[in-house]
């Protein structure tokens, strides 16, 4: 769906948060989550231990098997990172070895390192028709020429902040925070038919 | 929808992603013990207030997060050029007589 190895479907029910002919929205799985905070040294050091090194260009992601690093800001990234087994829970135990390599490898250099794997949820929405639903409530262009495949960034969900992901030409992943989720959800399923 | 330039991301993004922080290049005072009550007022409050070109503070908020600085006239509400934190401020009366020409 995503076209990435990092996410796949949840297999809970009620995953499927919107199913039409011309676009599908569905809760991903749960993933390992690291926002990390730091100068270019701190970001090298970090990638090299993460696996998946830190994009130093705005916008960018860098995806790399199961992980990925996604630049934020200029000094600020969200690392995540998928169980090599899927699993439908926090993978807590990837979650935690991802942060102590991290933080071993940076022991002696100013950093901020936070486990945000149960703060975040991921939605996949896909489908020819999935920016022009987003596109109800981002007001960002999403035309391919101005926000290519493999272009991320932070925006506004109408009042939500979310992180908003192009992972294939037809496919975009939402990353929001737990508790904003069902507002999400809420305002894709019911967003009317003739707006997309 | 006014569309704002940040300089971090590289890209012109929709108003309601920043944040105005006000008046840029207020610089706080080393020591504030030593000022008396005006001079604090002053740096708190008083602000150049012009009609026409001022530069402000601006904050990506929903976007990188980052602050960066911004000339904007304060008529037209346009946005003449943006900058990072930390770069100096333009010289405004150049930039006036560019916009009127
Ligand atoms: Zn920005």
């Amino acid at each position: 769906m995503s076209d990435l190895a990092l996410y796949s479907p949840a297999a809970a029910d009620g995953a499927s948060v919107l199913k039409r002919s011309d676009v599908s929205v569905t809760r991903a799985a749960p993933l390992a989550r690291l926002a990390f905070r730091g100068d270019a040294t701190a970001a090298g050091k970090a990638g090299a231990a993460f696996g998946a090194s830190l994009p130093m260009t705005p916008l960018a992601a860098n995806p790399v098997g199961k992980r990925a690093a996604l630049w934020l800001g200029p000094d600020e990234w969200l690392l995540l990172a998928a169980p090599e087994t899927e699993t439908q829970d926090v993978p807590w135990s990837l979650a935690r070895s991802l942060f102590d390599e991290v933080e071993t490898a940076l022991a002696t250099i100013p950093h901020a390192l936070v486990d945000v794997s149960e703060r975040n949820v991921a939605l996949i929405v896909s489908g020819p028709g999935a920016a022009r639903l987003l596109n109800t409530q981002v007001f960002l262009d999403l035309d391919e020429s101005v926000f290519p495949v493999g272009q991320v960034t932070r925006t506004l969900f109408t009042k939500a902040e979310i992180t908003l992901w192009r992972t294939a030409p037809d496919t975009f992943v939402l990353e929001c925070w737990n508790s904003f989720a069902p507002y999400i959800e809420g305002l894709l399923a019911t967003a009317p038919e003739d707006a997309t | 929808m006014l569309l704002i330039h940040c300089p971090w991301c590289g890209i012109e993004r929709p108003e309601i992603e920043f944040r105005c922080g006000g008046e840029a290049h207020i610089d706080r005072p080393g020591q504030p013990g030593d000022l008396d009550d005006r001079q604090w007022a002053d740096f708190l409050y008083m602000r150049s207030n012009p009609k026409g070109l001022l530069a402000e503070r601006w904050r990506h908020v929903h976007g990188c997060g980052r602050f960066f600085n911004a000339v904007r006239h304060t008529v037209s509400d346009s946005f003449v050029c943006v900058y990072k934190t930390g770069e100096p401020c333009p010289d405004l009366e150049a930039l006036a007589r560019e916009g009127a020409q």
